[in-house]
């Protein structure tokens, strides 16, 4: 879950937040038609830190404090995009933006295709999906294939800092809408992130760490969850290939569909709930191109169709954890499976590491 | 409120647009029925005097958006004609290439922002537009355009407390037909309480009048544009009117008995094309002649853009996939 920082000799390495936070930083120094707007975009809270010290810098109108009005604001950021400017919204949770869902499906999605190409909408949606700590039913939704279905909207779900600065800065300079979500669980997370301005193209699913036996494909959390699992397997000479989605549309299979022709086991690890989820969407592609490569059926590792309960007594339950990934995988390789680890309502699976205090 | 006549050359143009809009809306009127332009189509007879009267103030670079029933607004901005009816058959020549239809209009060289049939939903896009202007240092008037039903959705209050924290410059006109679909503003407003109030509840300044005389349109028009160009915020103006026309297309429905007896007749008789026609015959601002002279300009002008919608190509079978994505 939480890396420690490279050790690798020249390589720095920044934290997840503090990568967000680069990557708006250079966007807005670079381009002074980028701005950020939200409520508490400009607070001393700073959107988990990664707003941090924007607003000193470039000025209250261009880190913008809104109204508790998602519907109105994103239309407002959307007005702003049409006439030349290119804002980053900020939602502090993915639900709130449900609350502007015609302005990011109706209008943001639909601008550009129904007046012919005539218009642009260089609009980003930052949304952080919140995990632990009782966050419930309304903090903590991850409905990335809402988004994804949608055609005219861009999805984007980083995995690593790394790829949350060059994503951003490449959502930050694309003429499109684009739906960038953040795990919260992810913010802590140390990697390297090379200095100053870099992009990882939008639509590029990249092979995390290769392997011959098993291909997990995995969005967000899910894609360090992947890692973990497949560092324990790999003691057990099962040698797993994760593939990190990382942009969900335009969806780039070619990766997945390779992976799966060399090793024939497929386990699709996705951050949202089951049904119709993205996790179906990557089987089916699979399915469509490549199923007489598969060896086994695929396997999807999904939140359950259930809404997020609040007491750790439940939620203890409802996550996936690392060993549902390595117990798919052993299955897969048709390996004994070890007992699951007993897990205790009372305890405290609820943050990402020792760390986080309550609340957040 | 009795409006200072509009100077005589200003008088004409306010005639010229209503008329030029009445006789595009009755030609469209008469070819819908030929079902070839197969898209949803909302009228704008009998609100004329609004559309022409607000943009006769605006320069062409200021920005308007409109709603679903947007040719009147469209027309009165500078929205190219032939664009205008290519896009209601569907061609490419269309200002949308056709994949937007009559409720999708737009033409960004006159200043149309955009419209669409979301009610409500191009009022904070047009506030984000001033919003641009004003981070740029150059603020340039916004103009939204919407009707009585707008006024009851969340992203309406949402968009004016926002353009009021940041006095932005706007200015919000809310054509009052009466109805929403079919249904009377009786029973989505309560008894007593005008549209207006709830604008100057969120503190901005609001201007009534009779939408359906265009020197009083003009005139408010102009107050509203010389104080949001200010600097002093958004200004929200009431303009009572009537539809005409069914909500959706060609056809009269009096027959469905939603209007009240004698409400329909009543408006009729303050038609704002002949009310602003008798005035300026009786002011001696237009004569027979001019009025034989700018009908059969303006007619002329009707038949070069059906011919020219409908001698267009339709869009190629490629343009389907094109522009989901902008490059």
């Amino acid at each position: 879950m939480h890396p420690e920082p490279d050790a690798r000799a020249g390589v720095r390495t920044l934290k997840f937040v503090q990568a967000l936070n680069e990557a708006l930083d250079l966007c807005m120094a670079n381009d002074p038609r980028v701005f950020i707007m939200g409520l508490g975009a400009p607070d001393a809270a700073a959107i988990f830190g990664s707003t941090k010290g924007l607003a000193e810098k470039y000025g209250p109108m261009r880190v913008l404090d809104t109204p508790v009005a998602e519907h109105a604001m994103t239309g407002v950021a959307l007005g702003t995009a049409l006439d030349g400017m290119r804002p980053v919204m900020t939602h502090i949770r993915l639900e709130f933006a449900m609350l502007a869902i015609d302005q990011i499906v109706n209008q943001a999605a639909k601008w550009h295709y129904m007046f012919g190409g005539q218009a642009k909408v260089p609009l980003v949606i930052r949304m952080v999906v919140g995990r632990g700590w009782g966050q419930g039913p309304q903090h903590s939704q991850s409905l990335q294939s809402w988004f994804a279905h949608v055609p005219g909207l861009k999805v984007v779900m980083p995995a690593t800092p790394h790829d949350a600065k060059g994503l951003l800065i490449s959502a930050i300079e694309d003429d499109n809408p684009v739906v960038f979500i953040e795990h919260r669980w992810l913010y802590n997370v140390h990697g390297p992130v090379p200095e100053g301005v870099y992009r990882v193209p939008l639509g590029q699913a990249h092979v995390l760490r290769a392997g011959r036996d098993v291909t997990i494909a995995a969005t967000s959390l899910m894609t360090l969850e992947a890692v973990r699992a497949a560092e324990d397997l790999a003691q057990e000479g099962i040698e797993v290939e994760v593939v990190d989605l990382r942009t969900l549309n335009p969806f780039d299979e070619a990766p997945v569909l390779a992976s799966v022709r060399k090793t024939g086991r497929l386990i699709v690890a996705d951050t949202g709930s089951r049904s119709v989820g993205f996790a179906a969407e990557v089987i089916a592609r699979v399915a469509e191109q490549c199923l007489t490569d598969l060896t086994q059926p695929p396997v999807r590792l999904t939140l359950p169709d259930v809404p997020t309960p609040t007491t750790r007594a439940l939620s203890n339950y409802y996550y996936p954890l690392v060993h549902d990934l390595t117990a798919a995988a052993r299955r897969l390789m048709g390996r004994p499976v070890r007992p699951e680890p007993e897990i205790k309502p009372e305890a405290f699976l609820d943050v990402p590491d020792p760390g986080f205090s309550g609340p957040f | 409120m009795m409006a200072t006549p509009a100077p005589s050359d200003t008088a004409r143009g306010l005639l010229r647009g209503m008329l030029r809009i009445r006789m595009i809306e009755e030609r469209i009127k008469a070819l819908y029925a030929e079902q070839e332009m197969r898209c949803p189509t909302h009228f704008s007879i009998g609100q004329e005097a609004a559309a022409v009267g607000v943009c006769a103030r605006l320069t062409r670079e200021e920005l308007i958006t409109s709603a679903h029933r947007s040719h009147a607004h469209y027309l009165a901005k500078g929205g190219d004609l032939r664009a205008m009816l290519a896009e209601l058959y569907g061609k490419v020549t269309g200002c949308a290439r056709g994949k937007g239809g009559s409720m999708h209009l737009i033409d960004r060289a006159a200043g149309f922002l955009g419209a669409v049939p979301i009610v409500g939903a191009t009022i904070p896009i047009g506030v984000g537009a001033a919003l641009a202007s004003v981070m740029r240092g150059r603020p340039r008037l916004s103009v939204i355009f919407f009707g009585d039903a707008a006024t009851e959705t969340g992203v309406f209050h949402e968009s004016l407390n926002f353009a009021a924290i940041h006095k932005l410059p706007i200015v919000m006109v809310c054509e009052n037909n009466l109805y929403s679909v079919l249904t009377p503003l009786r029973w989505r407003h309560p008894d007593g309480r005008e549209i207006a109030q709830l604008a100057r509840g969120h503190g901005v300044a609001t201007l009534q009048g009779d939408g359906n005389d265009a020197d009083v349109v003009h005139a408010l028009a102009g107050e509203a544009v010389e104080h949001a160009r200010g600097g002093r915020g958004p200004v929200f103006v009431e303009l009572a009117t009537y539809r005409w026309l069914e909500h959706c297309g060609p056809n009269d429905d009096q027959h469905l008995g939603y209007r009240p007896p004698g409400e329909f007749a009543a408006w009729q008789a303050r038609d704002p094309l002949r009310l602003y026609t008798e005035r300026l015959r009786s002011r001696g601002l237009v004569s027979d002649a001019d009025l034989a002279a700018m009908t059969s300009a303006i007619t002329a002008e009707i038949d070069d853009a059906v011919t020219f919608a409908r001698s267009s190509p339709f869009p190629a079978r490629q343009e389907l996939a094109e522009h989901v994505y902008a490059p």
